[in-house]
């Protein structure tokens, strides 16, 4: 499947790929009113972690045997058998953090539910991609992730 | 000294119902204009530093930013203009010489602007370049005076190395030190695809640009750094610079904080060591010296590689042209005053030398006064901003043009004039791993190859609008240009003659 | 109103030429029937013709042909010439009064060899001497023009269109074995007889129907030869460009039309390995020699006729052979008229020259 790579030697640690994560599951889709004006406040799947000598950004592996899946204990957390991805039925998950702390690569969230990248299906081309300005994410079929 | 007597230059203006507080512009500026505040809440900016490099501005992601000239007045004064008082007031903290990046921003004239160009109506058609070949293909190197065949259809003529371009664009030498292997490696891959020729400059040739040898140009500078043969082998032409537009008569010095291992490397120096280059070459101290330097940088290669010589444009550019050609040289560099820089003393910069218009219009003739134009090729260097001044530069006489500061804006540049402080926000002229890397060459040698292309297209319509579908049609075709605003005397020496003559 | 000569005047034109390979001659008659029917391509501002094996009994002298525009000149030229030329005839060429055609010059001939002593003193070859002795009176005596000056050959061309010039010169009254002709529609100009085409050095002669875009590239280079391009049309400069290839650089007629119409890149690149290299080698060292712009040109020498056309086609010019002879023109009526069922016609085709040669000795003088 296709998935997000992150390329840490071209990561500027800019962090707009937060910021657009962050936009892109708002409920307006615009910058400003997700950051000031909504409630709650919308999260960033992806985080980028280092600093400016060395940094890169982490998004959800969609692991072929995801640990969240199995660890899930009301069965919110789901792969799609066909497309591969990873995604939280919000109306079932309870945010008991189990996913959380079972992730080996500290890619979930917990606000009320649990909150992690669904690969912006809906626009194609993940915001994060779409938005770094150096090519340091690429979104492609490469294998791997074998967790 | 705590107070330094020079009000800062630039004031960065947030739009607070913008910003976002994402940082973003504080993890970007290598000046450290913006901060966050102790709590991590808010983004603060200290505009002391700001050079105005726009990186903070152009990466933001809600355009909360904008740059202000820092307005602050000094009693009306033309004579003593705020420029010159502060810069005695560094001077006056400093003791040292004013140092500079980039061409001279000061208002000389620029005869570009002055030349009009032509186009064919009614008696001569104009050409459609999308519907007729329109050929910019430019070769240099130094030519027999005549061939000679066997019958037509088979030639016999011992042909000197020639240099093939797929356009007269060329990308001028800034070496590996100056700017950053991500900015001279994105110049090599665009030369390649577009096939022309990026410039070693005096930096040597990083192992990592092997693959875009047969589009290097090698330079071999006073201070010979990273000079050995395989470098001269790795080329397709070998060019000696004697001078430099923006400093003409002046060295280089490359300081030791830029020399990484990786430069050190390339240049053969040791880590960490200044890299000075004299002001002249200690081996030429006239017109026959560099004879024999031509000569042996021939015979070091097998007379495979042309030897291109770069000389400054001053005020006798004409007759150092002439015996420059005459010393062997293939093809003739010109590098007029206001072309680009990584550093140069400010008074030399700003001072020293002419134009290229001037020059270029003025050796042309006299190579052609002297019957050997047609033997060598003339390149011309020193600030093209656009493809109509390429157009009027091969109009006036040129073989091909060099460019520096139009491919450093495509990958970024945005001319704060700041090169040499290595802080450059933008991964060109820095050695810093942090910077270098915002500079990814996968895409900015797309942005170079499209500048160059938009170019080229831009070069065939306006042949084509002339009605000519060569550019060795339009070499030295001073007929299709017009000056609008000049003097007798400068129409005289650019050879053309008044608009509406 | 500046002159021609101190402006550059574009112009369009038709042209004319016929052949007879074998040497058979040809009335003056013929080729202006042609020229003439193609009238409406001049305006009456300049036209003229070349013809070759016109003076067998002064075939091993200079013909040279001169304008004088008033008797100081002649004075002046007539000097010159005597002094660095054998003179043994000089006299008005014949004419008689045209209706259309007025306020001419005055026109003298005259043949002779080259003054050895004077020759062997300035160290030139003989062809370099008379082109620079031509050159020297048309630049430095005002009103004295020689506008002819080959061996066995002459041109005549005057202000009018070519079938009242060749009434003027009364050219049904010489017979030749290869004929050009020309008329000219110039977009701006007082009419200097000087003007008129053909332009002529030594044995070449050209006509030329274009506006050639790369004019100035094209005089820069040939001027770096000691050329002085006084006209400024384009039929002065490729009459230069071809002298300077043939008679300097000694290449064959038909290399020398492959400079100034080498094919496009495009088109070399897909060319075996020794056309691609001579194309190439061409290309590179003559780049301010390729010709640019609309043109159809005929050059005619005492080798034969050459005609070329522009790489893109943008003039026309219709080639026809019959028998010994072979046809040129800017349109097809043209040949019909004097040829009406020749064995081959065609249209010319850019970057693909062709060269009649003469197959009679007649080569002195080179």
């Amino acid at each position: 499947m296709k998935k997000v790579y992150a390329k840490e030697e071209l990561c500027l640690n800019c962090r707009l790929c937060e910021v657009h994560c962050k936009t892109a599951h708002s409920r307006s889709k615009d910058i400003i009113k997700a950051y000031k004006y909504e409630d709650p406040v919308p999260v960033s799947r992806i985080s980028v972690y280092g600093d400016n000598l060395g940094s890169a950004a982490v998004s959800c592996r969609h692991c072929d045997h995801p640990k969240c899946v199995e660890a899930c204990i009301t069965g919110a957390m789901r792969k799609d058998p066909k497309t591969g991805i990873v995604s939280v039925n919000e109306s079932k998950c309870i945010g008991c953090m189990t996913c959380l702390t079972v992730c080996p690569f500290g890619c979930i969230k917990i606000e009320k539910t649990a909150i992690k990248c669904d690969l912006c299906q809906e626009d194609g081309e993940p915001a994060c991609v779409k938005n770094c300005p150096n090519g340091a994410l690429v979104y492609l079929e490469m294998g791997g992730g074998k967790a | 000294m705590s107070v330094n007597y020079i009000p800062r230059r630039f004031t960065v203006v947030r739009d607070r119902d913008l910003c976002i507080n994402c940082g973003c512009c504080v993890r970007q500026c290598s000046n450290e204009c913006h901060y966050f505040t102790d709590d991590n809440e808010k983004v603060v900016v200290n505009s002391d530093n700001c050079v105005a490099c726009h990186r903070c501005v152009d990466l933001c992601p809600t355009k909360a930013l904008r740059i202000e000239k820092y307005v602050c007045d000094y009693r009306d004064n033309a004579n003593w203009t705020p420029q010159y008082q502060q810069e005695i007031c560094r001077q006056a903290e400093t003791g040292s010489v004013l140092l500079s990046a980039m061409g001279t921003p000061k208002d000389y004239p620029i005869y570009w602007d002055k030349i009009l160009l032509n186009a064919s109506q009614v008696t001569n058609p104009s050409i459609d370049p999308l519907r007729e070949p329109m050929e910019i293909r430019t070769i240099l190197g130094r030519k027999p005076e005549k061939i000679s065949v066997e019958r037509k259809g088979k030639s016999k003529t011992d042909m000197p190395p020639q240099v093939i371009l797929e356009t007269p664009i060329m990308f001028s030498a800034m070496s590996f030190g100056s700017i950053s292997l991500n900015a001279q490696k994105s110049l090599a891959m665009a030369a390649k695809k577009l096939g022309t020729l990026f410039n070693t400059g005096e930096g040597g040739l990083h192992p990592d640009l092997l693959d875009y040898t047969d589009c290097a140009v090698v330079q071999v500078a006073s201070g010979r750094f990273g000079v050995h043969k395989k470098y001269l082998e790795n080329s397709r032409y070998i060019e000696i610079k004697i001078g430099q537009g923006a400093k003409p008569g002046i060295g280089g010095h490359l300081p030791g904080e830029k020399v990484n291992i990786e430069v050190s490397n390339a240049r053969m120096i040791p880590k960490g060591s200044d890299a000075i280059s004299p002001a002249p070459h200690h081996d030429i101290y006239s017109i026959e010296d560099l004879r024999q330097l031509i000569w042996s940088l021939k015979q070091a290669t097998d007379n495979k590689k042309p030897v291109a010589v770069k000389i400054a444009a001053v005020h006798n550019i004409a007759a150092i042209a002439s015996g420059t050609a005459r010393a062997g040289a293939d093809i003739i560099v010109i590098d007029g005053f206001r072309g680009g820089t990584g550093a140069a003393p400010t008074r030399i910069r700003d001072n020293v030398g002419i134009p290229i218009e001037l020059a270029l219009a003025a050796a042309d003739q006299r190579l052609r006064d002297e019957s050997i134009r047609s033997r060598i090729s003339l390149v011309a260097a020193g600030s093209f901003r656009c493809s109509a001044d390429i157009v009027k530069a091969i109009a006036l006489g040129a073989d091909a043009c060099y460019c520096a500061s139009a491919p450093l804006i495509a990958m970024g540049c945005h001319m704060c004039q700041t090169c040499n402080t290595g802080k450059c926000n933008w991964g060109i002229a820095t050695q810093r791993p942090e910077l270098t890397k915002r500079l990814n060459p996968e895409i900015m040698h797309k942005r170079v190859e499209n500048l160059v292309n938009a170019w080229n297209h831009e070069i065939k319509e306006i042949m084509g609008g002339m009605g000519i579908n060569s550019v060795d049609s339009l070499r030295g075709n001073r007929l299709m240009l017009r000056g609008i605003g000049l003097s007798e005397k400068e129409l005289e020496i650019l050879g053309i003659k008044h608009a509406g003559e | 109103m500046l002159k021609e000569g101190q402006v550059r005047i574009p112009s369009g034109c038709a042209i004319a030429a016929i052949i007879d390979k074998k040497g058979g001659m040809i009335n003056g008659s013929e080729i202006i029937k042609s020229i003439s029917l193609m009238h409406d391509r001049s305006n009456g501002l300049g036209g003229g013709f070349a013809a070759y094996g016109i003076y067998p009994e002064h075939k091993d002298d200079y013909a040279f042909h001169v304008f004088y525009e008033n008797k100081g000149a002649q004075q002046q030229c007539e000097e010159f010439l005597f002094k660095h030329f054998n003179i043994d005839t000089a006299e008005r060429i014949p004419t008689k009064r045209v209706n259309n055609i007025e306020n001419g010059p005055d026109i003298w001939r005259y043949f002779g060899r080259v003054n050895r002593v004077r020759m062997k003193n300035s160290r030139l070859l003989e062809a370099e001497y008379v082109v620079q002795c031509v050159t020297k009176v048309n630049a430095a005596y005002e009103g004295a023009y020689i506008f002819s000056s080959g061996k066995n050959m002459g041109c005549f061309k005057a202000v009018g269109y070519p079938e009242d010039v060749g009434e003027l010169y009364m050219l049904d009254q010489y017979d030749a074995y290869l004929w050009t002709a020309h008329g000219r529609f110039p977009t701006n100009t007082p009419g200097w007889w000087a003007g008129a085409h053909p332009f002529n050095i030594l044995d070449w002669s050209i006509v030329h129907n274009g506006e050639i875009s790369s004019y100035d590239a094209n005089r820069r280079y040939i001027e770096q030869f000691g050329y002085k391009c006084t006209m400024q049309t384009d039929t002065e400069v490729i009459t230069y460009l071809f002298d300077h290839l043939i008679r300097h650089h000694g290449l064959p007629t038909n290399v020398a039309a492959d400079v100034l119409t080498a094919p496009e890149w495009d088109e070399i690149d897909r060319m075996n390995d020794d056309e691609k290299e001579y194309f190439t080698n061409l290309r590179s060292i003559y780049s301010g020699a390729l010709v640019n712009g609309p043109f159809s040109v005929i050059l005619g020498s005492n080798k034969g006729l050459l005609a070329i056309n522009d790489r893109l086609k943008l003039r026309s010019l219709t080639a026809a052979t019959k028998e010994d002879r072979a046809y040129f023109a800017s349109e097809e009526s043209a040949i019909r008229i004097i040829c009406p069922d020749p064995d081959e016609i065609w249209s010319v085709s850019g970057a693909d020259p062709v060269f009649i040669p003469l197959e009679i000795d007649d080569k002195e003088g080179e």
